[in-house]
Formats: structure tokens, sequence, C-alpha cells
């Protein structure tokens, strides 16, 4: 079998089917929405940051699998970071994802992440699997920027579109 | 496969057209990919060169290049008349009137540009309105908008139907004595539906407007004519017709041609220069600044021969059946959703999976070898119509086979089975 049809049965078609943290938290304190204007992909991102610690996580939208399961697996594993390790893994996700990491020779935290290797054999698709990635980075930053005055549309300061 | 069997001898496609024999023409189509014979079903976004074709272009880089119009050795004559009988040939290829009426592009997108710019900037004034469809590329839609936002001028837009058919009744009350140029699609690329275009064009005429054809995905499938469709400028793509990229044509009849503006400004568009006055150099040499792509220019001249010596109207009939094959087979797959589904259309099957993102249809159909196109096909307001994001898109070439779209089909649902 190859390696995209294994990531598709082993990982992708799972957290597709039962996504992971699905919905949105109720008073996040950082948040922010991606969108993948090629193929559609469009996620919100809730998070609740306390003492620079993710306490909880949460996603909306829609998306092609690669996008939704890569989201889903990213909520679980920075839920309990701190902001500084989950930005660690935002790039090493990046730099694996295009082929800059090598996950087996490198060393690097993504642990089960790093089945999404495969996606550096799919240009096109790269974005999918990065879009969550990007998102949670705009969430993290979006603080700094959006203030109070910023409420109405919150979403458009934060907005991240790649 | 018995299915395709019986299908295909009840038809006598063969008879018609020796498809095998074709094949053998594309050395492409014989690769493999991840390991399974190549299903090349992307022709509308780009078509595969047979080997006559690329014979021409070797030979032309290996024996005939030299820059054109400019010096007397040789080699630079040669090639002028070279260029020259491509245009006649393209001249040939839609039956315009006039080989001057023919101008050499990038592509549609540039046929559609240059309008835009040596026409739309000088005759479209402040409240003068511009008319598109629903069913336009982003090609045809965004240079209009440019258009529009810059002169003040207002985009209207001829609504489609659930089957993605220009409203004809809506696109007739859209004129009025504002109305200055309309931009419309021959054939649709998102959904295959063949537009009613002479008789648009016609309803334009009676208010004096001009019409403007884009046809992209026309040109590789219909006869052309544009004296007969008496549209004003007629637009399409060279790498869609079995030719090379960076080449394609834009007719305009040679009234319009020679009352518009020249679009790049450079050498050999002009007839003499000096720091005070420029004159420039009569149509279609006025639209065709700098050093043209010679070789994609004469190689897309071969590929129309190509076309030429199979027949438009053998094409067609073969694309007609792998497309009423295809819709069958396909549309019989139980949580598949056609998109489009106009009486007349061109081997274009855009089609939805049920609960499974088209990204990931192309996706696993690519581990088969199965090439299609997903996303939103540049027509973005297509898709919104629709209310979908994206969808996959096969679509077929007169070098495709029933057993392809049998491939296809299989593929589809192994696709499901995986989600299911």
């Amino acid at each position: 079998m190859s390696d995209i049809k294994q990531l598709y049965q082993e990982v992708i078609l799972d957290h597709n089917k039962k996504p992971r943290n699905f919905g949105a938290l109720d008073n996040p304190s950082h948040k922010a929405e991606g969108l993948n204007p090629l193929c559609g992909d469009h996620i919100f991102l809730t998070l609740q940051v306390r003492d620079d610690k993710v306490e909880a996580v949460a996603f909306q939208g829609e998306g092609c699998a690669i996008c939704k399961a890569s989201t889903s697996m990213m909520t679980t594993n920075v839920k309990g970071k701190t902001v500084e390790e989950a930005e660690t893994l935002v790039q090493e996700f990046r730099d694996m994802a295009t082929g800059k990491l090598n996950v087996q020779k490198q060393p690097n935290h993504l642990g089960r992440l790093a089945v999404f290797e495969g996606v550096k054999d799919l240009p096109s698709r790269v974005k999918c699997a990065i879009l969550p990635w990007h998102t949670l980075h705009a969430a993290f930053n979006s603080v700094a920027t959006t203030t109070t005055e910023n409420e109405e549309e919150p979403m458009k300061s934060a907005g991240v579109t790649i | 496969m018995n299915k395709a069997t019986s299908v295909r001898s009840q038809k006598n496609v063969t008879d018609l057209l020796d498809v095998a024999r074709i094949r053998a023409d594309f050395p492409i189509l014989a690769r493999h990919i991840n390991g399974k014979p190549l299903v090349y079903l992307d022709n509308a976004a780009s078509s595969q060169m047979p080997q006559p074709v690329i014979d021409r272009l070797v030979r032309y880089q290996t024996q005939e290049h030299a820059n054109i119009h400019r010096a007397v050795h040789t080699l630079s004559e040669h090639a002028t008349a070279e260029f020259e009988e491509a245009r006649r040939k393209a001249q040939r290829f839609i039956n315009a009137k006039d080989e001057h009426e023919i101008i050499f592009t990038s592509g549609t997108t540039e046929s559609i540009n240059l309008v835009m710019h040596g026409y739309g900037r000088a005759f479209i004034k402040a409240g003068d309105e511009v008319i598109v469809t629903g069913l336009e590329h982003h090609s045809n839609i965004v240079p209009w908008q440019m258009l529009c936002q810059e002169k003040g001028a207002k985009l209207r837009v001829a609504p489609i139907n659930d089957a993605g058919e220009i409203l004809l009744d809506e696109y007739q009350k859209l004129f009025n004595d504002r109305t200055k140029f309309v931009a419309l699609s021959h054939v649709s690329n998102a959904l295959g539906t063949v537009n009613p275009v002479s008789e648009m064009i016609a309803t334009a005429h009676q208010w004096d407007v001009p019409v403007l054809l884009d046809g992209a995905q026309a040109a590789p499938h219909l006869r052309l004519d544009v004296q007969a469709l008496d549209c004003d400028f007629y637009a399409f793509s060279g790498h869609k017709i079995c030719g090379p990229t960076g080449i394609g044509v834009l007719y305009g009849k040679r009234a319009l041609l020679e009352k518009m503006q020249p679009f790049k400004g450079g050498g050999d568009m002009i007839l003499s220069v000096t720091f005070e006055k420029t004159i420039y150099n009569t149509i279609p040499y006025k639209f065709e600044a700098g050093t043209p792509p010679i070789a994609a220019a004469i190689g897309m001249g071969s590929a129309m021969d190509y076309l030429n010596g199979i027949g438009l109207e053998r094409i067609g009939a073969h694309e007609t059946d792998l497309l009423n094959y295809a819709t069958q087979q396909v549309g019989a797959i139980k949580g598949v959703r056609i998109i489009g589904t106009a009486r007349h259309k061109a081997a274009v099957l855009s089609f939805l999976v049920e609960g499974v993102h088209p990204h990931d249809v192309g996706t696993i159909l690519n581990e088969d070898g199965i090439a299609i196109r997903t996303g939103h096909h540049c027509a973005q307001p297509v898709m919104q119509r629709f209310g979908v994001p994206a969808t996959a898109r096969a679509s077929f070439a007169f070098y495709n086979t029933l057993e392809e779209v049998d491939v296809l089909t299989e593929g589809i649902r192994k696709v499901q089975r995986m989600f299911g």
C-alpha cells in the first residue's frame, strides 16, 4: 500500500469521521479563523489559554479529510501544552509537511503527528494539513493586536489565509 | 466492463474514430502513475500533445529558429514565413475572414485582457454597463470587474438555472441603452454547458453591443466559425487544443481591432518611433509587441493540422459518447451528484461524492493513476450558485476511451468504500 493510502486509512479516515474537540468554547481567550480559498477549507479555532497553558481548544468548520484530521489531531496534541511548546509544534509540523524536517533523522516533538509526513509528497495538499497550525499560530498572536475595540469583528483581525 | 463493451458495440464508436491508433500518437498516455496506467481526465485544464506537434517543435528549435519580422537572413525569413503560416492556420481553424484579424497572445486570459485594455478602456465610460454570465471563468470576470472599477461602469450578470444553463429571458432583460459590452463563455469550463451563443450574440447586436466569446473550452471540441457566429471577438488557448502552453489567439473583427488602442508597447508594434511621436503598426502587429512565442505559435498551427486531420466533427461525436457513458455510469453510483446537467454539454463531468471532499476524491483517484481536477475550477461564482466549495471534474478528450470511464467509475466506488 502506498504511504498516502496508509495515511488515509490509519489516521485520516478515523479523525474525519470522529473529529476530536469538535465545537466552540464559550468564552475563549483566543480565537482565529483559517481559510484556504483554493479548496474551501474553512476552520474556526477557539482556545482557552491560562497561565500560558492551553487548557482547552476546540474547532469547527468544513474542509477536506486531511484538513479535518490534521486539525483534530492538533487539538489533542496542543491541549495541556504551553504556548511556547505549541508554537514549537507549529514550526515542526510546517517543516515536516514541506519536507524541511526529516522526522526519522532529526530531533523533534511531533510524536504521533509524524504520520502526516506523507503529505510532503502531495504538494497540492500540504496547505490542507498546515491550515490548522497556521490558524493556531494566528490565534496565539492575535491577542496582542486584537483589543476590545475590535470585539465586533475579532475574526477579521485574527484571520489567516494561506 | 461488459456494459462498456456493449455500449461501445452499439454505438460503433470505433468505426468513427480509431482511438487506439490515436492514443499511440500521444507518448504521455503510455505513462504509469503510481504504478497504474495513466487515465488522463483533466483535459479541460490542459490537453496532451501528440508526437507530430512535439516533432514540429523539435524541428523548429533544431533547424529553423531565428527572430521574426527583423532580419534579411534566411533563418529569419523562414521563421517569419512559418509564424505567419501559423496565423493563417488559426484563421482557417475558426474561419476568420482575414488573417490580420488573428492576434497571437499568450492564451485566452491575455486575449480577454487585451480586449479589456484595448477596447474597454477606450470606449467604456462611467455609467456604462458590461454583461457577463454566471458561468464565467475568473479570466472572463476579473478583467471586466477591473474595467468597471476603473471607469465607474457596472457589471451585470446573466443568471443560470439549476442545470447550469443561462436564463435567456434574464439575459435579454439586462440590455438597455447603457449596455456597452458582452463577455460570455462559449462553453463553461466548470460544468461543460454549451451556451446558445448565436442567439445571445443576436440579442446583443440588436442593441449594437459587441460580444466577446471566451472559447477556451469550445475550441477543443467544436468546429468553429466566427463569421457564422458573428461574434466580435473570440479568444482561445493553444494548450487546450493539443498545442503548447504560452500561446493563444484573439480574433477580432477588423473594424473593431483598427479602432482599438494597443495593449502593450514595444518593438514590432510600431511603424516609426521618435521621442515626440510613435506611429503604431497595422493590425495584427499593433497588438504583438516584443518577440512573440514563435515556436509555440508554429506548434499550435501544427496542433490545428492534427485536429483537422482527425476532424472536429468526429472528435465531437466520440466525446459525446464518452460524456453520455460517463454521465450514465457515474450518475448511477449512489451518493454521487452530478453538477451541471445542461441539455447541451461538452465532455465535462463535474460531480460530488457525498461525504467526501473533492480534494480527497482527487488524491485517492490519483493513487490509481486517474488524473481529474478538483477545486473551484477558477469559477467560484459557479460554485457559489450551487452552494458547494468545490467539485471533482472529469473532462474528456478524443483520446479517452470508454474503458477509462469504467476505471473512473470503479475509482469513485473505491473512494466511497474507503470513506464508507
